[in-house]
Parts: C-alpha cells; structure tokens; sequence
C-alpha cells in the first residue's frame, strides 16, 4: 500500500481533453512557478459540493465560496491554527488543501480571534438577523436585474429626454459586472458565520469527548437536533400542498399526465385555481431549490422545472389518500434529545462540569439555525437567481446568434462572457455584425468535447503527501475526512470483504435492496423500500426519504446537510464511506447499520 | 431477635443485620430489580450460635501471640478456627429457622430442594472491597436442608481464612466483634453470567457499561479464572461500541453430580459470543437502573437464566459500589476555562485531537 498520492504535476491529461486549461482562471492551475509550495501540500477533492466538472462559469463559484472562506480566516477573524484553503483545478475537478498558520503568529491571531469571533457570538442572534436583512436584500437585487436584448432604438421619454445620460447597452453589461459582484458579496455573507458556527459545533464535540471518550459521535449530533430550520421549508411546503389537494378535491388533477395537464385539469375548477396561487405563493422562495448542491448550472431547479415539484407532490398524495403519516418526528427527535441531553448531563461530575456542557450546548444550538439555514438562503436561493438571470443572459445572446442554446453561456469563463458582451454592445452601437457569432461556437464546442473526456476520468481523491494527523477541523467535520479515510484511499478501499465502513450519520440497522443513483435526475429510479446509495444526497432529496429505507453517501461528515437531513427524518445513513457507489450495485441486498456505520453486503 | 429476613421483607433499618451482601440483594428486590428470591441469616444467628459454642475464648486461645508474617502459623492456627466454626452446633433457634427458610423457597420455587447459592454476606469493617472475595464464602448449587446448614458453617468459617484473619489483626480489629451474615439464594441455572460495571474500567468514562459475560456459571468472571467476552454500550444511547470475543476454553457449570465445576468448553461454542445483542441491552438496562437506584456507579453480577423465556430471562445476582473510579477525584474537563468560552473554543481549534477515529 502506498503512502502518498501523486504529485499534481504527475497527473496525466484524458484523451480527448488536452487544452483543458484554457477553461480556468490562470490562477486557478498548478504550475511550474509555483511548484515547490504546491508539491509540499497535500489536496483533497473536494467531493461534497463539487462533484463534478465545473463547467468554465460554474467555477466562479467554486473561486469565491472557496476565496471568501479563507478570507474570514485569515484576514477577518484570524483563526488562529487554520488560515484559508489553497485551491486548484486539475483536469476540471477541484482540489483543496488547508493552509496552516505560521506558528510564530499564533499569540497575537488568539487574542484578534478571542475579541472578534467573541463579538459574533456574543451578539450572534442580533447579527443572524441583520444577515438574514442582507441576504433578502442581495437577493432582491438580483431579481432586479434584467438581461434583455439591446432595443433598436432607446426610449425617447425614459432614456433619452429624461437626462439620465446612459442606455441599455451600458446597463446591460453594468447588470452583468453586478452580477458578479453581487455572486462575490454573496459568499462573503456566507462565510461571515459559517466558520464559527462549526467552532461552536466543535468545541461542544471536543468536550463531550472529553468528558465522555466512548460517546458515539451521534449521541452529540443528536443533542444539538431538532431544531426547525428553513432548509426543511421547502418540502414542509409540498406536504402542506398535498393535503391541501386531497383536502379540496382536486388530487385527481395528479393523474392526468405531466405539469401542462395536471394544470389544465386544475385551472378548470375553482378549487383548482386556488391550488395554483397556494402554489406560486409557495413557489417564492420556498422552491429555489436545487436538485443538487446549487453549485451546477445544470442542477435542476425546483421553481424551474416543475415536474420535479409535482411528483414529490403526486408521491405525498398516495401517503395523504393511503392514511400514512406525513409529518417529520419532529416531536419523537425533541423528545429524544431532550432525554438524551438530561441523561449525559446527570452524569457529568460536578456542578461546574454541568455548567460548561449547558453553556456549550446552548451555544451548539444557537448557531445550529444559521448553519443550516444559510444553505437554502445562499447555495438554493441566491444562486437559483443567478443561474437564471444567467440563463435570462445567455438566451439574449442566443437571439443574437452567439450560439445556440442559452446554457452554452456556462462554456465560457466570467471575464469571457464580460467580452461577448462588450462585442455585443459595440455590434449593436456601430451598428456592425458582432465577431461573437463566430468565434464562441467552435471554442464552445471544443469545450464541451473537453468536459466531456474530463467527466469519464475518475479523479484521484487527492494528491501529494498526506500529514500524520488531519488537523484541520472543517475538514474534519464537514468534508467527514480523517486519517481512516485517507489510509482508505490509499489502499484502494480494501475493507473487511463484503463490508464498508463510513460515519454512522444517523441511528437505525436496516436490509433492503440497493439502488445505486449518480445524480438526482435518477431519483425517479428508486422503489419503495429501497435503499439510496448516492455519492452524496442534497438536502431536496428529502421528500423521497419517506420512501426509502435508508441512505449510503461516499462522501460527507457527521455535520453535512445530508447527514442533518437524515437525522432530522429519521432516515438510517451510513456517510463518507469513500467507496458505496464503486462497490455496490443496484440489486445488491445490503445491510445499513446508520447506528455503528457499517454497510455489509448480504448476497 | 430475627434470624431469617427475607429479601422481599428488606428494609434499611436491618441493613446492619444482614450484611453488604443481603442489603444489595434486599434493596434491589425493593426496588423491583429482576433478583432471584432468597433470604438473609443473620448476624444475630451467627452471634447466637457463637455464644452457645463459646467460640470466642476459642478464638482468643488460637489468636493469642500470632505473628502474621509466619505464614505456617498463620495457616495452622486458622485452620484450626475454621475446623472448629464448621463443626459448631447451631442452637435450635437458628437450625429451625434456617431450615424452615429453607423449605419455604422451596415451595415458592416449585421445586423439592431446590438450588440455593450459599454466600457470605459482610459488614462493612471488615471487608469493604471485593479483594476479600474468593474461595470459601461461595457456595453454588446447595440442595437439601442438610447441606445447606453445612454451607452456612463453612461461610461463617471464611471469616477467618488466613488472608482476611491477617487483615483485621493489622488493622487492630477485635475478632469477637466480627459479624457476618450468610445470604441462601435461589441459583440461576445459567445460560451465561458475568458482571458489568455501570462506566468503562479503563478510563472511568461514566457514560459507558462494561460487561464481561462467559458460558455457564458466573464465578469464572468473578475469580479471574475465565477469560470472558467483553462488551462496551453506551448507557444513553444503547449503542454497542466495542465488542471483543475472546476463546471461552473453559465454563463453570453444572455437572451431573449436581455440582458447579470447572470444565472444558466445546470448541464451536468456545469462540462464540456468550450473548445476544438483545441480551447485552437487558443487562445494560439493568445496570443503569441499579446505579440510578443506588444513586453511584455499580458493580453488577448478572446471568441469563435458562429457565426463563428470552426476552424475560436476564436477572440480577449481585449490585454494589464500584469501589476504583468513585474514589478518584474526577479530573474536571474545564481545565481551568472557568465559563470563559472563547478561551475554551481557542483550545478546541488548536487541538488535533479532533482527527475522529471511525
């Protein structure tokens, strides 16, 4: 078994995608001039929100989700082991690697740290509020923005005569730089908590192990559960829609085919009709909801492709009109931590013992609201806007013959689009024909063929010298890796034959049969009582987890969204085992034991 | 003056009278705890039957001018003391009362003589901790009013087994003043028995159950003699997070002469799990409910009675003080914070001990 992974720079290109660098800022690759710091790192893929290969545009998001982290760390509140994280892309996936700080620094980032982060959480719920003002406010102004194509001729009132002294083609690529901008403002405000929200998190876990070391790590998740959070919004709506369509009649409309007719059926009723404006009233913001991670143009987005909506909805109808149950144990999980929470506490030791787990607790639980809930403001809301406005965008140029389909936009890197669009508006100010009708179709065509290559090459889980102990504590936490699952990566994942092992995510043993899916398109595959095995699931899976038994992630820690999420459904996972969707197959009869984390094959 | 209490009769006001052993045994029938039925003989009936037999001028006689670091003498001399306490008559008083005890558990149980465990139970002086337990004050599978009045005289015996006689002389304990009570107990036919403790021995995490279970009879666990499987489940979550199987080469059980001996194990049942995961759960609920009567951490003998349907058949032998970890001074995980939350967060974020084993 070896001990290292391979270099960056020992990494062959697939055939098929040479030239794919073109795609990426240049800042974004690995490269001879930087290649002494680069080799001295260890970098993991970063599977949990990127698992695929990022289009040319779609890595913008990957830049400054990754950006705004680090700079919190480093230059906001100066964490004081852990600066930012050093990005790359390597053959379309990307790739992180921690970045420590200087130990000679540490006194002075504690006492910067101490007085900084100790301002956020001693003011936290104030301050959640204010964020939740910014984050309706950024939003706002992102549906504001519009993408049409350039008029003819400018209004003579409202354009021209009103001394304004500016026109559409300024504003268009003014509301494409603010989209930018605004992508950029965005994840700053994601980040702004994010960090201490999981040191809050870790500092309660730390102490449980501290005081308890035998205590299963789900034992802690647990006392910090139970909480409504805006992330179950969204499917507590379609729920809400279901009963009401059994409730006035109109759940037949459901059987009449796809969305056009069911809505045809609907509109011919009274009841039908107001079925719809319960809908749309539902719609805004509660299903800007990606069927992904929100990090890929093309996830498919709730509010936009609305056969994803209505057969959840047509699902929670048959459970409505069969009698079962469709609520959360929301109450059975309350109850349950509460228990949970008073039974540890009476075994602590002492009164000041009891104290700080209280104290600690309490502040697990107060950051708990943000931690989730940023998820569906920021990754599912936000950047449902900006995926449409984008694709508002890329439409006007397929109007202007730029190309053919309105996502071929995502081909193209975000200073690129700055330049179509500074050929479209001078095409159109001259007037001349734009060079862009030539000149992106080929490149965009190569690209895809690039993208194409790099998808069918499995990207190694990491490159370089892994350290002795993973310290990191985000890494640990959320990205679920340790040092069990780099010693697992690197011997190719040979556990005990017939079994995997992974975090013990959420409690229940269950055997079923294994559907094995790579991407939410393929939700529709899955039978009742059977058992999800996913690379990861997204948080808008979850109407379907009253349908399955249980779920088996590759990647993902104790504190992912997909891990909460089953928790808060009751739903068995096992996550982070690494391997499930390589040595499963749909079929396969599995054991899931979400209690220890193991799944065994029982064929 | 009483000389049988039942368990089910047990109140805190005869705790003296009883010992240790029938106090734990009387408590947990109180409080409605699985224990097999039984009474206690006590103090007074050894009180009496010494002052008939006059053993303590005997005892003063053998004890006068003994040198505890003369392991020949100590050994004769003691022998000599127990020859005489087995050999003393009971006063009617106590041999009637004792064996009508006796024949009374063997109407309850449905069964002519039926199978008692025959036990020492001590006051607190003179042995508080288990380092006294061991050979002679344990009796297994009595049956038969006879045997189990020779049982009762070998217990009072193992007062003066030559480690606990050495014992009270260093200590400057008076041997008149010596009690002891014997607890006649119906015996578990076992399928497994062990012991558990209600926190992890090897780190006194108290959030945790040990339990260490064999095939057959529990004394295996209990001396040391066999080497037992080994479970640990966490008391809140009734997650099992450790299991260890080990080579069960050898069980205590019952023979067909009717006696509890030592033997070899099966092969194929030698390294099978000596319980089912339902029955490490019994056993732990069980625990945990002893310690939260008790109030302090517990030391449990526990079996799996054969007898008994699955599902009802787990029962407890034996409750008392965990004795190691109750006396350290639990080192306080603050480490000096003091509700300063921000310096503890600090800590956590510079400490790598975060790196999570699976």
């Amino acid at each position: 078994m070896p001990d290292r992974f391979p270099s960056p720079f020992e990494i062959a290109t697939p055939e098929g995608a040479e030239g794919w660098q073109e795609m990426y800022v240049y800042s974004s690759m690995f490269s001879e001039s930087r290649r002494d710091f680069e080799d001295s790192m260890f970098w993991f893929q970063d599977g949990v929100h990127w698992p695929n290969v990022l289009t040319p545009w779609d890595a913008t998001f990957f830049e400054f989700a990754i950006a705004s982290l680090s700079q919190y760390n480093t230059r906001h509140l100066q964490v004081p082991p852990a600066n930012g994280i050093a990005f790359r892309i390597l053959n379309g996936y990307g790739y992180l690697s921690p970045v420590p700080a200087d130990e000679s620094t540490i006194e002075e980032r504690v006492a910067n740290f101490t007085d900084r982060a100790g301002h956020y959480f001693m003011n936290w719920n104030d301050l959640y509020d204010n964020w939740m003002t910014k984050i309706r406010d950024l939003v706002g102004e992102l549906e504001s923005l519009e993408f049409n194509p350039l008029p003819e001729i400018e209004d003579a009132d409202e354009v021209v005569k009103s001394g304004a002294g500016l026109g559409s083609g300024y504003a268009l690529q003014d509301n494409y730089h603010r989209i930018v901008s605004l992508g950029l403002k965005l994840w700053n405000y994601h980040f702004e908590f994010l960090n201490l929200g999981y040191a809050a998190y870790l500092d309660f876990f730390m102490f449980c192990k501290t005081v308890f070391p035998d205590i299963p790590d789900q034992a802690i998740a647990k006392m910090v559960a139970g909480v409504e959070v805006d992330l179950f919004r969204p499917d507590d709506e379609l729920k809400r829609l279901a009963r009401k369509a059994v409730d006035s009649g109109v759940a037949d409309a459901f059987s009449a085919g796809d969305v056009e007719a069911t809505c045809e059926v609907l509109k011919g009723s009274s009841e039908g009709q107001a079925w719809i404006a319960s809908f749309e009233e539902s719609a805004e913001p509660w299903f800007n909801f990606s069927t992904g991670s929100g990090f890929y143009h093309h996830d498919k987005i709730w509010i936009e492709n609305l056969e994803v909506p209505f057969e959840f909805i047509r699902n929670y109808i048959d459970k409505v009109q069969s009698g079962e149950d469709l609520n959360r144990p929301v109450d059975a999980i309350r109850a349950e931590r509460d228990r949970v929470v008073a039974e540890y506490t009476a075994l602590l030791g002492s009164d000041e013992e009891k104290g700080e787990f209280e104290g600690k607790l309490g502040l697990a639980r107060v950051v708990f609201p943000y931690v989730e809930n940023h998820n569906f403001y920021v990754e599912h809301w936000s950047h449902s806007v900006i995926w449409r406005k984008m694709r508002q965008l890329g439409e006007t140029l397929v109007k202007e013959g730029f190309w053919s389909d309105a996502d071929d936009i995502f081909y193209l890197k975000r200073t690129e689009v700055e330049e179509a669009l500074w050929d479209y508006y001078n095409s159109w100010a001259t007037p001349e024909a734009p060079a862009g009708p030539s000149y992106w179709p080929p490149i965009i065509e190569r690209r895809k063929g690039i993208c194409d290559a790099l998808s069918k090459a499995k990207p190694s889980p990491a490159l370089g010298v892994p350290p002795e102990v993973i310290t990191e504590p985000f890494t640990v936490m959320l990205w679920g890796i340790t040092s069990d699952s780099v010693s697992a990566w690197l011997g190719g994942g040979d556990a005990k034959e017939g079994e995997l092992r992974g975090m013990a995510a959420s409690p229940g043993i269950v055997e079923g049969v294994a559907r094995v899916i790579f991407s939410a398109d393929q939700i529709g595959e899955l039978q009742d009582g059977e058992i999800l095995v996913a690379p990861l699931t997204a948080p808008s899976w979850a109407p379907i987890f009253g349908k399955i038994q249980a779920t088996v992630t590759d990647t993902g820690g104790m504190m992912s969204h997909a891990a909460i999420v089953c928790r808060e459904y009751g739903v068995p996972a096992v996550t982070g085992t690494g391997f499930a969707t390589t040595n499963l197959s749909t079929g396969q009869r599995i054991r899931v034991d979400g209690t220890n984390g193991t799944v065994t094959v029982l064929d | 003056m009483t000389m049988v209490v039942w368990f089910n009769e047990y109140s805190p006001s005869v705790k003296a009278s009883v010992g240790g052993k029938g106090a734990s045994l009387g408590e947990m029938t109180g409080a409605g705890l699985p224990v097999p039925p039984g009474f206690a003989l006590t103090t007074a009936a050894f009180r009496a039957s010494k002052d008939e037999a006059g053993l303590d001028a005997e005892l003063a006689a053998h004890l006068d001018g003994l040198n505890t670091n003369d392991t020949n003498m100590v050994s004769e001399r003691c022998s000599e003391i127990r020859r005489a306490i087995e050999g003393m008559a009971m006063p009617s008083a106590v041999e009637d009362e004792l064996r009508s005890a006796y024949a009374t558990l063997c109407s309850e149980s449905n069964t002519d003589n039926v199978p008692v465990a025959v036990r020492s139970s001590a006051t607190s002086e003179d042995s508080p901790d288990a380092s006294f337990a061991g050979e002679h004050d344990t009796y297994l599978w009595v049956r038969g009013a006879d045997d189990v009045v020779e049982a009762v005289r070998r217990c009072w015996a193992s007062l003066f087994t030559d480690r606990a006689t050495c014992y009270r002389v260093e200590m400057g304990y008076e041997h008149h003043t010596v009690e002891m009570s014997v607890v006649v107990q119906k015996m578990v036919r076992p399928v497994s028995a062990g012991v558990a403790f209600t926190l992890n021995p090897l780190n006194g995490d108290r959030s945790q159950i040990c339990i260490d279970s064999a095939w057959g009879f529990g004394e295996g666990v209990v001396s040391g003699e066999v080497t037992p499987d080994n479970f640990l489940i966490d008391k809140v979550m009734f997650e099992i997070g450790r299991r260890e199987i080990s080579n069960k080469t050898h069980e205590f059980r019952l023979t067909d002469h009717d006696t509890v001996e030592k033997v070899e194990t099966e092969k194929e049942r030698a390294s099978e799990s000596s319980l089912t995961d339902a029955h490490i759960k019994a056993i732990a609920t069980l625990a945990k409910e002893a310690e939260k009567h008790y109030g302090c951490p517990q030391d449990i003998e526990w079996a799996v009675d054969a007898d008994l349907h699955e599902g009802e058949n787990v029962v407890l032998l034996q409750s008392r003080p965990e004795t190691v970890w109750s006396k350290k001074q639990s080192d306080s995980a603050s480490g000096g914070s003091n509700g300063d939350f921000m310096a503890s967060i600090v800590s956590t974020l510079m400490n790598p001990l975060h790196t999570q084993k699976r």
